[in-house]
C-alpha cells in the first residue's frame, strides 16, 4: 500500500470522511475541512503507523513565518512525500 | 483539593520520567458549595471535575517531562468512563501514563481509583506550547512546589 493510501485510510477512519473523496491533490484543511484538533488524531495515527514524529510545530511555524505554504505540508501528495522523507531519514 | 480554585490534586506521590508515569493523591472535601447543587440530598463529585483531576495529573507529568518550559492545555477527552459515584470525603488515587509524545501535543491514559478499585478512566489529548509569559510559569512553579513535583532543581527558576 502506498504512503498516500495509508494516509488517506487514516484520514477516512479518523475523521469519518468517505475514502473515495480523499485524493492526492486534496488539501487536508481547505478541501477536507480537517481542523487542527482533528489533525492531532491524524498525526498520532501517522506517527504510530510510520514510526516517525511529524514535525507539526516546525511546519506551523514555517507557515506562520511565511517561509512555507500550507500546500507544501497539507496537500496529501505533499504530506505523503514528507512522510517518506521522514521514514527515510529515520532509517539512514 | 480546593474546588473553588480548581486545585484538584493535592500531592504527587510518585513520578517516573523514564517510565513516563505519575501517581497523585487527591482528597475530595467533605463540604463545598458545589455539593449544594450537585446534588441536594445526594452530594456527588461531578464527573467533569474527575476528568479535570485526571487532566491535572497528566499535566504535571507533561510539565515535568518538559522541564517546566512548556504548558499543556487539555484538547480532547476520549473514552471517559465514570464507573461509580464519588461522594464527598473520598481519597482519590490518580495515575497517568504518557501514551504518545507528538510534535506540540501529547496523549495520556489516566485513571482514578478509590480503595484500589478503578472508578474513572479516560484517554486525554493535550496541546502544549511554551509558557506565554514568565509570570504564568512562575505561578506554575509555586503550584509545583505545593503539590510536591520533585523535578524543580533543573527547572532554572
Amino acid at each position: 500500500m502506498s504512503t498516500f493510501d495509508q494516509v488517506a485510510n487514516i484520514i477516512a477512519e479518523t475523521c469519518d470522511i468517505p475514502r473515495d473523496t480523499i485524493k492526492p491533490e486534496s488539501h487536508a484543511i481547505d478541501d477536507l475541512g480537517i481542523d487542527s484538533l482533528d489533525f492531532l488524531d491524524i498525526a498520532f495515527a501517522i506517527d504510530k503507523a510510520f514510526g516517525i514524529k511529524l514535525p507539526l510545530e516546525k511546519w506551523t511555524q514555517e507557515v506562520n513565518d511565511g517561509k512555507a505554504t500550507t500546500e507544501q505540508y497539507f496537500v496529501l501528495s505533499n504530506l505523503s512525500a514528507r512522510i517518506d522523507e521522514l521514514v527515510a531519514a529515520k532509517g539512514a | 483539593m480546593n474546588l473553588e480554585y480548581f486545585q484538584l490534586i493535592d500531592r504527587i506521590t510518585a513520578i517516573d520520567l523514564a517510565q513516563r508515569t505519575i501517581a497523585v493523591e487527591a482528597d475530595v472535601p467533605q463540604t463545598g458549595t458545589i455539593f449544594e447543587g450537585h446534588f441536594p440530598g445526594r452530594p456527588l463529585m461531578p464527573g467533569v471535575l474527575l476528568i479535570e483531576a485526571m487532566a491535572q495529573t497528566s499535566g504535571w507529568l507533561l510539565i515535568a517531562m518538559m522541564n517546566i518550559q512548556r504548558m499543556p492545555f487539555l484538547a480532547a477527552v476520549k473514552e471517559a468512563k465514570m464507573r461509580s459515584f464519588v461522594p464527598p470525603g473520598e481519597k482519590l488515587a490518580i495515575t497517568a501514563r504518557l501514551v504518545h509524545e507528538g510534535s506540540g501535543f501529547a496523549m495520556t491514559s489516566a485513571e482514578i481509583s478509590i480503595g484500589g478499585k478503578k472508578t474513572c478512566n479516560a484517554t486525554l489529548t493535550f496541546s502544549h506550547v511554551p509558557f506565554p509569559n514568565e509570570e504564568f510559569r512562575q505561578h506554575m512553579i509555586v503550584v509545583a512546589k505545593r503539590v510536591g513535583l520533585p523535578h524543580l532543581s533543573t527547572a532554572h527558576d
